[in-house]
């Protein structure tokens, strides 16, 4: 418990040591907003609820998988390397999952905001679809956190993290975008019941799967 | 010979399996029809995939614990056939689909979740391509192939089952076993399962020996 907070203390500072890599994030997901507002010619009132919702789960995918792509990389070899003496390989991964998870959730929260403001806001059933946000950062951060640092080993790991995420993460990325759908239409809450159980269930089973995996990963 | 009899056991299955489900009697069914034999050919293909993928990943398991290159490379044409497998079952699929749903294509839970696994495993050999040391190689993608696995079965066999889908079984259409087949069906078609998935381990073991015969003329 005590390393795991550790290393997330750890990850904290370097981010903010290095607070331009933050700053590209957030930048990146805003100017990723205003292109769409763009390309959809100022019509954003026109545009109908599934195309609102499908391009915004769409825009934090990418932001996604360039924000946590960064996770094993930022660091040198060398100091891998240093962390491989000091802390057992579970701390490690959990410490990274928690603190993607984080990451993903500031970030989304803040592109939510953003999105909604200039593509103006249909939702129906707001906390729901926070609800559903808040699950949809923590899916694509544990799913993604594992396939980084698969994708952190091979050489060219820009293109290899995209084919290998991509579908992995399209489970949870229907599921979410279905319970965000139902959020946006605002229909009864028991109606995204199942769609919930489900999210979590595969968010166990990948953070499960990456406790059990990655000190074989971290090994090599 | 003595060890080679579940090949003739293979062979006979099919010529049993093809003999009969071409010729023998069928029952009559609407919109079915005569296109109720496709179940001896579309069905067992998925069966055979599941059988397959689950013995690589197994096959990946047992290179974590051993380190033996062999497990690796099991693993690996386990999953080719998977693929193999995996195409002819679309293949058949989808004439069925255009005969009794009216598309080659349709926009079906099931077709999605196939899609999306195939991405999966042929991003699988794309990761293994990527690395020339063969050790590193083997342990990284056991690992994603193990992933892979976790999320191939949701996606296939608990997803589609949440959603409307097309195929029987599913999101509350009857079963094939319920009402569509009768005992005549039933006696060809668990043969021909055993047989095709018989078919499929025989191509397996024929190309582990090219792959050794190929490794030895490379050592000499």
């Amino acid at each position: 418990m005590n390393e795991i907070k550790t290393l997330i203390n750890k990850e904290l500072t370097l981010e903010w040591r290095q607070r331009y890599a933050l700053n590209g994030m957030v930048l990146y997901i805003v100017s990723t907003v205003f292109v769409c507002y763009l390309s959809f010619r100022l019509k954003a009132s026109q545009l109908n609820p599934v195309t609102w919702n499908t391009l915004f789960w769409i825009i934090l995918l990418f932001t996604a998988v360039s924000a946590i792509a960064k996770s094993f990389t930022q660091e040198r070899a060398g100091r891998l390397l240093y962390y491989y003496t000091l802390a057992s390989p579970q701390g490690i991964i959990i410490s990274k999952i928690l603190y993607n998870s984080g990451l993903m959730l500031v970030l989304s929260l803040l592109g939510f905001a953003f999105y909604a403001f200039v593509m103006g806001n249909p939702v129906g059933d707001l906390p729901m679809y926070l609800l559903s946000i808040v699950l949809g950062s923590i899916g694509f951060a544990t799913t993604l956190t594992l396939v980084a640092g698969i994708a952190s080993k091979a050489d060219n790991n820009g293109a290899l993290m995209a084919i290998l995420s991509f579908p992995l993460i399209l489970p949870t990325l229907l599921m979410v975008m279905k319970l965000a759908k139902n959020a946006l239409d605002g229909l009864d809450r028991s109606a995204s019941l199942d769609e919930i159980m489900v999210l979590l269930a595969l968010d166990m089973l990948v953070v499960a799967l990456s406790f059990i995996l990655f000190p074989y990963l971290w090994r090599s | 010979m003595r060890s080679n009899w579940w090949k003739v056991l293979g062979v006979l299955l099919l010529v049993y399996g093809f003999g009969f489900g071409l010729m023998g009697e069928v029952p009559r069914r609407n919109i079915l029809n005569e296109s109720i034999r496709n179940v001896y050919f579309h069905v067992p293909m998925w069966f055979a995939v599941t059988v397959f993928l689950l013995t690589s990943a197994i096959f990946s398991i047992r290179y974590l614990r051993s380190n033996n290159l062999q497990d690796d490379t099991k693993a690996v044409e386990f999953t080719n056939a998977a693929l193999v497998f995996g195409m002819l079952g679309c293949a058949t699929g989808s004439l069925w689909a255009r005969v009794t749903w009216g598309d080659w294509w349709p926009n079906d839970p099931k077709l999605n979740g196939v899609t999306i696994s195939m991405l999966m495993y042929f991003a699988y050999l794309v990761l293994r391509s990527s690395f020339d040391d063969s050790q590193r190689k083997a342990r990284i993608s056991a690992v994603y192939n193990i992933f892979a696995f976790a999320i191939f079965v949701p996606l296939i066999y608990i997803l589609p089952r949440l959603t409307d889908t097309l195929h029987p079984g599913n999101g509350g259409n009857p079963a094939f076993g319920q009402y569509d087949m009768d005992n005549q069906v039933r006696r060809v078609f668990y043969p021909i399962i055993i047989g095709w998935i018989l078919l499929g381990v025989w191509i397996v073991s024929l190309r582990l020996r090219i792959r050794e015969i190929e490794d030895q003329l490379q050592e000499n």
